[in-house]
């Protein structure tokens, strides 16, 4: 059965790395949902939060393969439920002078922020899952949305277990 | 010591082991090659650097050292692409190194730069830009341990000129420290147990073996498990050689060109082994459903493998051999009810093709060859019909060699591969099974071994086509034949005497004794080039 499984990988912080994890999906024709890459405490190793679509045999692949890659660390596909996951959407919103306060009370209510205003727009900042994130898109609608900018999602587990 | 990075490469392949390199130099890769003078490393100049990648991969098959090839930037390193690639999908432990343009000229398209980590990252098993030669000497020692270790394969090595040319404090101090690479592995004991128990209770058992059973050095426990415990085998292509092909319980290559018997011992079988193979779709198909009712157990040392081709009850990764050892130290003696039909020594002989006048038949010249070989002859052999006819038709013993491109199947392998292996084995004969159509795409490799002054049989199969690809066009598309006649050759004969090389021609069934044995006694290269009929097929029915 198809559907989304979310993997965190820690790389060696080489050049060429990424695109090395990259190319292995296409290549391999896996679909990356989303993709977030960033130093961890260590300078030397990064994380990937990857999140695939696939079946069980895709997901069981995608995480074998990497590890055959040389400077792939460790994986650990998380489990559904066992993890805290946050994506960042930036979205900048037509807003006049008249609506600026109704948006910012849809805001408030998804512990947004306003993090530019313009005669014209309003640009909302949100951290949240996925399904908030597409709420208060959704909720934005109306008034007219300019542009968005979204990050991948990065996970980590919950309790006391870690991915080091 | 300080010394320059081109020295301190030299220095890490010699310590090493590297006695011979196959290459062809230019500017980038020039520091190296001023260094290689003064080193007792044996530098064979190939033609083409698709060569020296296809010999290094010979040398490595058949000696137990990583063959190193080198190249200098942009064409030459992009001449190495297919030899990579062939390497790779037949798991051969292969160093390249890679001349590359000045570290501050990277990504401006200057001559000769081409990104060749980039377009090599899907057939390495690792590469490495250098771009501090202080990470040089690291880095050509973890290449040669990532190489031959784990599941083998080629590690490309791209080094700018300035960084062969910078200097570098060596010391001869390396530890191998990639903390996501491991390669030696703990065999999990409770899944021994559960394959030995499936084994035996098992009436049907069957054993698959692939090429890891000879990367591993496992042919004497594979024999000893087989015998000892009545289990038949069958083997993938990069097996051959794996057991004598007289040996009784030897069922021959499996596959879509293998022997019926192997194939009908798979469906019928009740508990698979499969040893040291990935089981590509050559050989078995998921969708065959051949794995069915059946249990499947798989040995791999690769576990991207396990349950990748086919779906695995019982996984077990680790080493062939450590792996066959622990399970043979727990089989127990059977009686069991004889359940599958011997090989008749050579089925495909029962076709009832009739061949031409004029013409030979490849199959008599093959059992003719391998009867007079000597008993640790090592063969090579190209792509197509030639490749398929070898392999089904060429009894070896497991002291012979078989070294053939399998996962990629890569036309103009055998003649550049054998080139390596004579390099390698100077005392044993090594003959070339040839296309014509092989032969004429590495056929610049001609001038390789003339100038090694080498001794290699080759056999050329000349039936003025593509012949696989024609009989594909025979079979599956109503005889429209589409680009594969080889309507002029050049004159073969002619063609080697001005390399210096000795030939003869065979047309007639009659003279195949007397002149295999004038190529086989013959002191130096020989061409015995066979005229065949363009329909004489590899698939009977
Ligand atoms: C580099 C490359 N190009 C194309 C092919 C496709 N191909 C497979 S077999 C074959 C024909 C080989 O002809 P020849 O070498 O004359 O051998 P024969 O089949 O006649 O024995 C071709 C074109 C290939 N395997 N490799």
């Amino acid at each position: 059965m198809e559907q989304k499984h979310t993997i965190s990988v820690l790389v060696e912080n080489h050049a060429g790395v990424l695109s090395r994890v990259a190319g292995l999906f296409s290549r391999r024709g896996f679909n990356i949902d989303s993709l977030a890459v960033g130093e961890t405490r260590n300078s030397e190793v990064s994380r990937i939060t990857i999140v695939v679509n696939g079946d069980d045999y895709t997901v069981e692949q995608v995480s074998k393969q990497l590890n055959k890659l040389v400077d792939v660390i460790k994986i650990k596909v998380l489990d559904d439920n066992e993890f805290v996951g946050r994506e960042l959407l930036l979205l900048k919103v037509k807003a006049t002078a008249k609506q600026r306060a109704e948006i910012i009370q849809l805001v408030d209510i998804f512990r947004a922020n306003i993090v530019d205003v313009s005669k014209e727009t309003v640009t909302v900042e949100v951290s949240a899952d996925q399904d908030k994130i597409n709420a208060l898109t959704g909720l934005l609608e109306p008034f007219g949305i300019l542009e968005t900018v979204r990050t991948g999602l990065v996970a980590i587990q919950r309790g006391s277990d870690c991915v080091e | 010591m300080i010394m320059s990075g081109a020295q301190a490469v030299v220095t890490i392949l010699e310590k090493h082991g590297t006695d011979v390199i196959f290459g062809y130099p230019g500017t980038a890769i020039s520091p190296f090659y001023d260094k290689l003078l003064e080193s007792s490393i044996k530098h064979v100049l190939v033609r083409y650097e698709q060569g020296a990648v296809h010999a290094a991969s010979g040398y490595a098959k058949t000696t137990d050292k990583v063959g190193v090839c080198v190249a200098t930037s942009g064409p030459g390193a992009t001449n190495l692409i297919t030899g990579i690639a062939t390497a790779y999908m037949d798991s051969v432990p292969i160093v390249a190194i890679t001349g590359q343009v000045l570290t501050s000229q990277l990504g401006k398209d200057v001559f000769q730069e081409a990104d060749i980590t980039g377009a090599t990252a899907p057939f390495c098993k690792h590469n490495y830009l250098v771009k501090d030669v202080s990470n040089l000497p690291r880095i050509v020692n973890e290449a040669f341990i990532l190489a031959s270790t784990g599941r083998p394969g080629p590690v490309l090595i791209d080094i700018p000129m300035d960084v062969l040319k910078a200097e570098v404090d060596y010391l001869d101090d390396f530890v191998f420290d990639i903390p996501g690479y491991q390669y030696e592995f703990e065999i999990d004991k409770e899944a021994i147990n559960k394959a030995c128990k499936a084994i035996n209770k098992a009436k049907k058992p069957l054993i698959i073996a692939g090429g890891g059973i000879i990367s591993s050095g496992s042919k004497e426990i594979l024999h000893k498990i087989s015998k000892e415990f009545s289990i038949p085998v069958t083997y993938t292509l990069m097996a051959k050689g794996c057991l004598d092909d007289t040996y009784d319980l030897n069922l021959g290559m499996l596959g879509s060109h293998g022997t019926l018997v192997a194939n009908k011992a798979v469906s019928q079988c009740d508990v698979l082994l499969v040893a040291g193979g990935r089981v590509g779709d050559r050989s078995m198909s998921n969708s065959s459903g051949a794995y069915l009712k059946k249990t499947v157990i798989h040995i791999d040392i690769d576990p991207a493998e396990l349950g990748k081709n086919i779906s695995v009850d019982i996984g077990l990764h680790g080493d062939a051999k450590d792996i066959l050892m622990a399970i043979y130290s727990q089989l127990e003696k059977i009686n069991r009810d004889k359940w599958f039909e011997n090989k008749k020594t050579v089925e495909a002989l029962d076709s009832n093709f009739k061949v031409s006048k004029g013409c030979v038949d490849p199959k008599d010249v093959l059992t003719c060859i391998a009867s007079l070989s000597d008993d640790d002859a090592i063969y090579t052999t190209e792509v197509g019909q030639n490749q398929i006819w070898a392999a089904n038709l060429i009894e070896l013993l497991t002291s012979n060699k078989f070294v053939t491109s399998g996962g990629m199947g890569t036309m103009g392998y055998g003649l550049p591969a054998s080139v390596g292996c004579k390099i390698g084995n100077q005392d044993k004969q090594v003959i070339v099974i040839e296309g014509d159509g092989s032969l004429q795409m590495s056929l610049q490799e001609l001038g390789t071994i003339m100038q090694e002054d080498l001794d290699i049989k080759i056999v050329l199969f000349n039936n003025s086509s593509l012949g696989m690809v024609r009989e594909l066009q025979t079979l599956k598309y109503d005889k429209r034949y589409s680009g594969v006649c080889l309507t002029k050759n050049p004159d073969f004969i002619k063609l080697f005497s001005s390399y210096g090389f000795a030939g003869s021609r065979l047309t007639n069934k009659e003279n195949i004794e007397e002149q295999v044995k004038k190529m086989l006694s013959y002191k130096g290269t020989y061409l015995l080039e066979c005229v065949v009929d363009k329909d004489n097929p590899t698939i009977y029915r």
